[in-house]
């Protein structure tokens, strides 16, 4: 059956320039806590702290889903996406209370990021401790 | 053992109607991207906005159903006693929408589940209780809620995704609609056409189109079949929310079966938007039919522009647990023929 085939070339350009946008606003960040006095060494936790913080409150003002719809993959693979999906199922999940909705729901997105993350970290480490 | 004589049941699939089975009123209550879509003007209320100041989509959708069952009634110059029976569906998890809406209304009550084929679901059972003599005034409603389902079957609202350009956006609104034995200015029911649930094996829940349109094809088909007809007999021959790739298909199946629909064919689902509102293929969901049909198309039916409709609308029987355990998606379309 036939069904009409995303716009592959479109999105790829797309995802390029959205990501490396996001890569620079974090570069941007990342330089000016060095001229803060952070050492650069130390400076890339701060920065993605920053960077998440600012999708959190994108998502909560609803417009990361909107950015979303054009950057695709731009948006969504930097650390911007795991914040969202976070994030956004906090939210949605609010009306049905703190505990079994917002505490329980919040990592259903993102919990198998975090599984999978976790997971090949424990491979990696073991075989470089083999070799 | 006893025999009956079924007298009007027609072929396969179809029932033939020769009691009155009047809509006497309908009503519709649009959310805020349907109220700016090219139908806008016929809606009886509109929202700019999804929460109606209730406390959750759930609630809002609820809301709506309940607007649309009033405005209905009060069309018809009926109140809630006058009512022997409530049929009503939506797409939420033991259609809460209908359920609760019926609470309120405290009448007896049928909760129906056909996903988007609920309004013509409700239609067909409403007009063979009539048919039946076992009622006077009947109310059908289903409502859909754009929110409400996207945080059921997809992702959260504001969760940042790329969708598909054959998926579709599910239509935020509610219809009502009041059936009575007795004859008036509305549209008769005069035949209708159970279908049955087709599975053309598609597990991709975005091609929602793609997944019904054999349904809408096979009951279409039956029902012309059992009623000797052909599609030139309609004026209109309406689907509910194939959108533009299901109803391109549902052309080619038909057409493959001798049966050339296009010239008068039509879908709700690509007449509610206007291209530039990014829906990808179109409406769906149980309001595209109801804000379409029971919005626009009722009063065109009024207004003698159209005399004969094939109403014929379609679900997608899947649920977040069916897709996620690799099952394909079944689908279903009832087909109801109004004339006035």
């Amino acid at each position: 059956m036939k069904q009409p085939k995303p716009p592959l070339l479109k999105n790829i350009i797309y995802a390029f320039l959205f990501g490396g946008g996001i890569c620079t606003i974090g570069q941007a960040i990342l330089n000016l806590f060095v001229t803060l006095g952070v050492p650069e060494k130390q400076a890339g936790n701060p920065t993605v702290a920053t960077v998440i913080f600012i999708a959190a409150v994108m998502t909560g003002l609803g417009v990361f889903d909107d950015i979303a719809r054009v950057a695709g993959a731009g948006i969504a693979v930097p650390v911007t996406g795991f914040a969202n999906s976070v994030t956004s199922m906090a939210v949605e999940f609010r009306r049905e209370g703190l505990v079994l909705g917002t505490g329980s729901k919040m990592f259903a997105l993102a919990g198998s990021v975090i599984v999978f993350g976790v997971v090949t970290a424990f491979f990696i480490g073991l075989i470089s401790a083999l070799i | 053992m006893q025999s009956y004589t079924i007298e009007r049941k027609i072929g396969k699939q179809s029932v033939l109607l020769d009691k009155t089975v009047t809509l006497v009123s309908s009503a519709t209550v649009a959310g805020p991207k349907e109220s700016l879509g090219p139908l806008s003007a016929f809606f009886d209320r509109s929202y700019n906005d999804t929460i109606l100041k209730e406390k959750s989509f759930e609630r809002a959708e609820c809301h709506m159903m309940e607007e649309a069952c009033h405005l209905a009634l009060a069309k018809a110059g009926l109140s809630p006693d006058d009512i022997d029976y409530f049929i009503a569906g939506d797409l939420l998890n033991q259609v809460i929408s209908a359920s609760f809406c019926a609470r309120r209304l405290a009448v007896p009550f049928l909760g129906i589940y056909g996903a988007c084929s609920t309004l013509t679901e409700g239609l067909s059972i409403g007009a063979m209780l009539l048919q039946g003599g076992f009622a006077r005034n009947i109310l059908v409603a289903t409502s859909s809620h754009n929110c409400s389902a996207e945080r059921q079957y997809r992702y959260p609202t504001e969760y940042g995704y790329q969708r598909p350009g054959y998926a579709q956006w599910t239509v935020t609104g509610a219809g009502a609609v009041v059936l009575s034995s007795e004859a008036g200015e509305g549209p008769r029911l005069e035949s209708i056409t159970i279908g049955k649930v087709v599975d053309a094996g598609i597990k991709d829940p975005f091609a929602l189109g793609v997944a019904m349109a054999p349904a809408a094809a096979d009951t279409i088909y039956n029902h012309f079949v059992d009623m000797a007809r052909e599609p030139s007999y309609y004026n209109l021959i309406l689907t509910g929310d194939l959108g533009g790739v299901g109803k391109k298909l549902n052309e080619d199946i038909l057409a493959g079966k001798g049966y050339t629909i296009t010239p008068n064919y039509s879908d709700c689902g690509v007449l509610l938007y206007y291209p530039h509102q990014q829906v990808g293929a179109g409406g769906s969901g149980c309001a595209c039919s109801a804000l379409v049909f029971l919005g626009y198309f009722y009063e065109k039916m009024l207004k003698k522009e159209l005399q004969r409709v094939l109403l014929v609308a379609t679900g997608a029987l899947h649920s977040p647990t069916t897709y996620l355990q690799r099952e394909s998606m079944p689908a279903i379309a009832h087909a109801v023929s109004l004339e006035i």
